[in-house]
């Protein structure tokens, strides 16, 4: 779906902000990519649409080179939703705003309609859809520009830190949400620096660090990796910290929090 | 210890209704913060958590308008009888996005212009500039536009600004929001450093507790403009209510809970991995 052939990238008159990156996104994978602030996640993933073209290097979608198709083009098929909501609203009303994608790419007016209130109500959004999304909270206008790309089904999905000023709940519903694109086949992309997000719902990882790819694989195996996590500033996810200290104790549950009940529990009983 | 000292923030039977908005954003909040308290604002998005630091500095009512009930108290001001070029003297505040705050050509004006506005002497603005760049470690990106830093880089100069001003009251609205896992722990290090130091009193709103209770002396949790419940940290999370409003627990709380219901007795929750594996570990190791 996306294959990335050692990319290198780098700003006018400034130094190479990614080096040598290849990659493969197959088809309905569902991938995270990690780094530390600066690493060139949002950079990477600027490709994929064609916002930015590589310096050295190539960047197919679809088996399109994007240095020879427009954004325009490439957006059809790869949605990018921003870190920044702010950077993507604009429109008066929250409608309107969800509304204008589809309506750009000529969807008529009813499939418009339809479309909107169905992802309105799904992100918990209805009760605003007449209200400026500039009065919504930095969570709630996240879901508003999530929600703009969302509705015109693009194959490839990537979010630029989703989670970000999301509750506990919200969060979950968004883990849902996305899991069922993967699920209808779509490709889902998540950008984040949350670990236990992370850790809890995406299969694959890809960890930058300083512009070139340190790992990738496995999530659980890649962050339970001590010396990866260190390399490429991350914390483990809580429950691995929980799992270390507990095979300290001699004892090895498997990672989830129902095992690790069970675990403390057996111990319990059978000390003194 | 500290409840000699008049309070830092009083919140006294305060409701706010945003212009053009048909519901309360804040209803009937009634909160007390002392002076040096390390304080945690949780809740669900849209819980007024923001709303309710805004009234903190007087944004709100004096640039917001909108209906306000109600009293602030800061340091014994009334919020509503002083003005916010006053009160922001006294209380600083970092917004959850650092772009809508940064402005100036260099990090370096960045954090001067502020002091500069207070009309201090150019050696104590240089002095003071010197020991923000050092204490949150961004003395490399001086010379370089906030503009072009990256979201965890801006929101260090934003904090650096604020803490120049040497305020009595640090408001901070999600500050670790955009950081890598890294930086927001350097962050949260240095504010944590800021209150036990220098006495500062800390407002601090996030929603990921794992990363921050451990650190709070009270925790105040928000749902749908009330505050629902306030106290310490572990008190206050150990209860399946909050999991039930959409708040995320620690890890090893959940896995506390769990075990209580089991008829395991837990005397201290746990916040931290290494506290929760202290419950089976206690009896070997004494």
């Amino acid at each position: 779906m996306i294959e990335v052939q050692d990319l290198w990238f780098r700003y006018p008159e400034s130094d190479y902000v990614l080096k040598g990156i290849s990659l493969k996104v197959p088809r309905q994978s569902y991938v995270a990519i990690l780094g530390e602030n600066g690493a060139g996640k949002t950079t990477l993933v600027k490709h994929f649409n064609g916002l930015l073209k590589p310096t050295r290097g190539k960047v197919l979608v679809c088996g399109l080179d994007t240095r020879e198709h427009s954004v325009a083009s490439l957006a059809r098929r790869v949605g990018l939703v921003f870190q920044n909501p702010d950077h993507q609203l604009f429109a008066n009303t929250v409608y309107e705003e969800v509304a204008f994608a589809l309506k750009n790419f000529s969807f008529p007016e009813k499939e418009v309609k339809r479309r909107v209130e169905a992802i309105l109500a799904e992100l918990e959004l209805d009760r605003y859809r007449d209200r400026s999304p500039f009065l919504l909270s930095m969570g709630e206008r996240k879901r508003v520009a999530l929600a703009s790309v969302l509705c015109y089904e693009p194959d490839v999905l990537v979010l630029d830190e989703p989670t970000t000023g999301q509750d506990h709940k919200q969060k979950e519903k968004l883990a849902e949400l996305l899991q069922r694109l993967v699920d209808k086949g779509k490709t889902v992309v998540v950008v984040t620096h949350d670990v236990e997000f992370v850790a809890d719902h995406i299969p694959i990882s890809i960890i930058l660090s300083r512009g070139q790819i340190r790992g990738q694989g496995k999530t659980l195996e890649l962050l339970s990796n001590e010396d990866l996590l260190a390399e490429t500033f991350l914390f483990p996810p809580q429950l691995t910290a929980i799992l270390w200290k507990l095979s300290k104790l001699g004892l090895h549950p498997a990672p989830s929090v129902e095992e690790v009940v069970e675990a403390m529990l057996q111990a319990r009983r059978q000390s003194p | 210890m500290v409840s000699a000292l008049p309070p830092a923030v009083i919140f006294e039977q305060v409701s706010y209704k945003y212009p053009r908005s048909e519901e309360y954003s804040l209803k009937k909040v009634n909160l007390r913060i002392e002076q040096g308290e390390f304080a945690v604002i949780t809740g669900p998005s849209g819980c007024g958590k923001s709303t309710l630091c805004k009234c903190i500095n007087g944004l709100i009512p004096h640039s917001y308008g909108g209906t306000f009930k109600g009293k602030v108290i800061v340091h014994g001001k009334c919020t509503l009888e002083h003005p916010v070029y006053e009160l922001a003297q006294l209380v600083g505040l970092v917004f959850q996005d650092p772009e809508s705050q940064l402005f100036c050509s260099t990090v370096e004006k960045e954090i001067a212009f502020g002091l500069e506005n207070l009309g201090l002497p150019r050696e104590e603005i240089l002095a003071r500039v010197e020991e923000v760049l050092d204490l949150l470690g961004i003395a490399h990106l001086r010379y370089r536009a906030p503009y072009e830093l990256s979201g965890g880089e801006q929101q260090k100069v934003a904090i650096a600004s604020c803490i120049a001003m040497r305020p009595k009251v640090l408001v901070l609205d999600e500050p670790t929001a955009n950081l890598d896992p890294l930086s927001a722990k350097s962050v949260l290090d240095v504010v944590y450093a800021l209150n036990k130091k220098l006495g500062v009193t800390v407002i601090l709103v996030e929603h990921r507790l794992e990363m921050i209770s451990h650190l709070a002396s009270k925790l105040v949790v928000m749902y749908r403009g009330e505050v629902l419940t306030q106290g310490p940290p572990r008190e206050v999370l150990f209860n399946w209510k909050i999991l039930e409003i959409g708040v995320g627990l620690p890890k090893p709380l959940l896995i506390a809970l769990m075990l209580a219901e089991k008829g395991f007795p837990i005397e201290a929750p746990p916040l931290l991995p290494e506290e929760l594996v202290e419950l089976v570990a206690g009896g070997e190791e004494r």
